[in-house]
């Protein structure tokens, strides 16, 4: 695999160390009672939902493994894991059906 | 202090708490590979997994290493994608902000998921508990994944040198990720802002340092705030 520079990494881990902590911490411990303004609390709410997607739309288009080449076992899998998830909830039945259709797929098509 | 309540109350969080571990586990797993995949020892790894203690940021940093981006970008990043915690944590103040400084202090480390899933359930349901009360369901919440994800994580990252290449784990990061998508599309307007921000997503793939992520995560929280406020005004109409 790629070998990775020590320094890189731990800048990560520290950031975000303390980045998620600071995150965490900025209402319960520094807001106290106060309230807080709706609008800051409704973008709030989307914040997963937009930067999850966003991050793996592209891998799922143009996916590194194929060298950017769409592929059917991998649009099938991310498809599938989606619907799964939406339809169930269920984080893990979505995982293993995804996994199924992948490996199921580059199975059949090799 | 009433401590005697407040113990009944962290064995109900315990309980609240305890089907958690089918997910905390398998996912700590998978990070302790992934992390392994991506280059980074047993003692990165471990100190990643217990001082950041947030699945899907940790996954997203993953996935932007491989990618070679910009420590900033990538650090950014996935606290855009931890930014929901802020929301849990401005959620639970009204119900917590009251209690002594050091265990806020400590709460705000222990809030996750799925602490913040079981307690704001059980806040809203029994309004009249006392603080004391409510921080102890809420540790009690996350007591039994907290060993539990760390020590997956350690086997994760142990075994994961031993998996071959063949395996195609390029993707299983990306499925595990969408998998966590669906079960979040509670409303129309988180639909609205996933729709936006994968469009936005594929637009901008051509920006550098990958720095589309970024504007298509703003994007789409913009877009689920606005179908948001529009879907409220529709029903105040009628």
């Amino acid at each position: 695999m790629t070998q990775t520079d020590p320094v890189t990494i731990w800048t990560i881990i520290i950031g975000l160390a303390i980045g998620s902590y600071a995150l965490r911490f900025v209402f319960i411990g520094l807001v106290g009672d106060r309230p807080m303004p709706t609008w800051l609390l409704r973008h709030l709410r989307y914040t997963a939902v937009a930067i999850l997607p966003a991050l793996i739309a592209p891998l799922v288009v143009w996916p590194s493994a194929t060298e950017g080449q769409p592929d059917l076992p991998r649009m099938s899998a991310a498809a599938v894991a989606l619907v799964v998830g939406v339809i169930s909830k269920n984080v893990l039945a979505a995982i293993f059906s995804g996994a199924a259709t992948l490996y199921g797929l580059l199975y059949l098509l090799s | 202090m009433a401590s005697a309540t407040s113990k009944s109350y962290f064995w109900k969080g315990f309980r609240d708490g305890t089907p958690f571990i089918f997910v905390a586990v398998p996912f700590g797993l998978l990070f302790g590979v992934f992390a392994t995949e991506a280059g980074l020892t047993i003692v990165q790894t471990m100190a990643f997994t217990s001082t950041v203690f947030a699945g899907a940021a940790q996954f997203a940093a993953l996935q932007l290493l491989q990618d070679n981006t910009p420590t900033a970008i990538i650090i950014i990043s996935a606290l855009a994608v931890n930014l929901r915690m802020a929301m849990y944590s401005a959620s639970l103040t009204p119900y917590l902000g009251a209690a002594p400084m050091w265990q806020r202090a400590f709460a705000a480390y222990l809030t996750v998921d799925q602490s913040y899933a079981c307690s704001i359930v059980r806040f809203e349901k029994e309004p009249d508990l006392s603080v004391p009360q409510r921080m102890a369901y809420f540790v009690g919440s996350v007591t039994p994944i907290t060993p539990l994800w760390i020590l997956a994580t350690y086997l994760g990252a142990v075994l994961g040198a031993q998996i071959p290449e063949s395996w195609a784990l390029d993707f299983a990061l990306p499925i595990t990720f969408l998998a966590m998508i669906g079960p979040m599309m509670r409303t129309f307007a988180h639909v609205v802002a996933a729709l936006v921000a994968i469009a936005v997503s594929l637009l901008t793939v051509v920006i550098p340092f990958n720095l589309g992520l970024l504007i298509a995560g703003s994007a789409g929280m913009i877009a689920g705030a606005q179908a948001e406020l529009i879907l409220e005004r529709r029903k105040l109409q009628r």
